[in-house]
């Protein structure tokens, strides 16, 4: 098997008598999207928070690169290569999609004690902001502030900061959230593409894209990994069908 | 509309304009209110890096305010009167020069800044607010009871200090100084917002877990922002102690706290002349409607709620057709 890049071992986290992670180990290995799925409520923004260090797990450990990163907090865990984009786009809206783009730059540079140079002149930043713009399909929007694109834009825009950081793995809240048929089908397709680079953990609704993305897949009900295996396996599975995909066995 | 360059352009020339008029037809007393004017608005230049740029609404800034005009005032005391001053076991000598005050006045406010900022940034919204109120409050009353340093009654200054080659008490000099001052800390101002730092620190304020996520800290970066930011306030008391050739507690009021955050608010909320707008219009109005009533504060909220409620921009987001200050 292919290089474990980010794994969770036994997670638990409770909220009150609520376990909404329970027991949770899932792995990530390199070239491979791996998909979570589950039902409203199910506890996949709760998982997200504990890779990515919003959160801290109960008991259990998170580990990136074959290093438990449990304790270190979420600016570290990116500086260790954990790419993230959110659900609902975290963006500064009032600034530019560069500008935007730019900050991630960065942050991959480690270094924003710099007071005297204009960020936007470096160009060590703004070509691997424009790099990144290019590839998501937004170099002409550049100058457009943020507040200003659609739905859509603002997605790809999403998906542009985490390319900055050259992450290790990157992990998609609900990327496709919101989304056209037709962009949908266009980040699909930039997705399928992407795992090459880093892996993916993909936490999505739009059940065409995770069967046409995903090489694995976990079903998570209740805080529970209730199953986990290919796609054939999932959709086949008499357990998911019942707990997820709606149907009465 | 007017270009925000315009804008700027125009209050720079008439900032300099009026002293110089002035001198010509013989207002002195008019030299002194743009002096304050301009060393309001280094203060509120301060104030605004931390507030505009960095979304810290700080009702604590007369802290920086009153250091600096207490460092003036302690290190002048001395020096007029002939004593040492005893620190730590040493025995220092006061001193008449500007230059060594406006250090001393710059380091204790960033180092005040940084405690402070260490303390409070912990918290946000209004309990940031209510925290550095506080802190405000506790060198006040301080102030009020450090009976060496003349207490409630303040230190009178008999001498405005000096600075090398000028006489500070003609006061078209004293004004070129604080001017001076002003355009360095514009120029620093204008700098720091555009460059990596101020990108950073401006996403901080917008969104902070993004900043997180692509491996940078927003706690540090406001924390240093803030340090700068009472660093300049600093400056500006030491300036303002010198104007008036006396430092009081007031300096330390949260009514001057208040005040500054109330002008930026009038000017134009992290607009690089902001404030200046902002300390322009409250000393006009101090003078011309404090002549005609003891209660011209009235007219000041009226204004104040006018910009509030209808131009969010302050006065340079009116004339510029923009709202926000980073379109």
């Amino acid at each position: 098997m292919s290089e474990l890049i980010l794994a969770t071992r036994n997670l638990r986290k409770n909220f009150g008598a609520l376990a909404a992670t329970d027991d949770v180990s899932i792995d990530l290995r390199a070239g491979e999207i791996h998909a979570i799925i589950g039902p409203n409520g199910a506890g996949k923004s709760t998982l997200i928070a504990q890779i990515c260090g919003g959160l801290r797990p109960d008991s259990g450990s998170v580990h990136l690169l074959g290093r438990d990163v449990t304790q270190d907090s979420t600016q570290a865990r990116a500086q260790a290569g954990l790419g993230r984009t959110f659900q609902i786009s975290a963006l500064a809206m009032e600034d530019s999609v560069l500008e935007n783009v730019v900050l991630g730059a960065l942050g991959a540079s480690g270094n924003p004690w710099r007071f005297w140079s204009r960020a936007l002149s470096d160009t060590s930043l703004t070509a691997k902001a424009e790099a990144a713009l290019e590839r998501v399909g937004l170099i002409e929007q550049r100058h457009t502030r943020c507040a200003e694109l659609s739905h859509g834009q603002r997605r790809q825009l999403e998906v542009a900061v985490a390319l900055t950081l050259s992450p290790k793995a990157f992990v998609m809240d609900e990327p496709m959230a919101g989304l056209g048929a037709e962009g949908s089908k266009l980040l699909t397709g930039f997705l399928d593409q992407l795992r090459a680079e880093a892996p993916i953990l993909l936490v999505e609704h739009d059940m065409d894209a995770v069967f046409a993305l995903a090489d694995r897949i976990s079903v998570l009900v209740y805080g529970q990994v209730i199953a986990s295996g290919t796609v054939e396996e999932i959709k086949s599975s008499r357990a998911v069908r019942e707990a997820y995909l709606g149907e009465e066995a | 509309m007017i270009p925000e360059r315009l804008v700027n352009w125009v209050v720079f020339a008439g900032l300099l304009a009026v002293p110089l008029w002035a001198i010509v037809v013989d207002e002195p007393f008019t030299i002194t209110l743009v002096t304050r004017a301009v060393i309001l608005a280094i203060a509120a230049v301060g104030l605004n890096i931390a507030l505009g740029i960095g979304g810290l609404v700080s009702l604590g800034h007369a802290v920086f305010f009153g250091l600096g005009g207490y460092a003036m005032g302690i290190l002048a005391y001395h020096a007029q009167t002939y004593t040492s001053l005893d620190l730590f076991g040493m025995s220092l000598a006061g001193t008449k020069s500007m230059p060594i005050i406006w250090l001393v006045a710059v380091v204790m406010s960033a180092l005040a800044a940084w405690i402070i900022g260490l303390l409070s940034l912990r918290t946000s919204g209004v309990y940031f607010i209510m925290i550095t109120l506080a802190f405000g409050q506790m060198f006040y009353y301080f102030a009020i009871s450090w009976s060496t340093y003349g207490g409630e009654d303040g230190l009178s200054i008999y001498v405005r200090n000096g600075f090398p080659g000028l006489n500070t008490l003609v006061p078209i000099q004293f004004f070129g100084l604080c001017f001076v001052l002003l355009c360095i800390v514009l120029f620093l101002n204008a700098r720091l917002q555009n460059a990596p730092f101020g990108l950073a620190l401006n996403a901080a304020r917008q969104v902070p877990t993004r900043v997180e996520t692509v491996g940078l800290n927003p706690m540090r970066l406001k924390l240093v922002a803030f340090v700068i930011s009472g660093a300049i306030t600093g400056l500006a008391g030491a300036l303002f102690a010198d104007l008036n050739r006396f430092v009081s507690p007031t300096m330390f009021s949260w009514q001057l706290s208040g005040e500054l955050i109330v002008l930026i608010i009038i000017g134009g909320v992290g607009r690089l002349y902001g404030p200046v707008v902002g300390a322009c219009l409250f000393v006009a109005l101090e003078h011309w409607l404090g002549a005609l009533t003891e209660f011209w504060h009235i007219y000041l909220g009226l204004i104040l709620l006018a910009i509030v409620l209808f131009a969010r921009g302050g006065i340079i987001g009116l004339l510029t057709g923009k709202e926000g200050a980073h379109v």
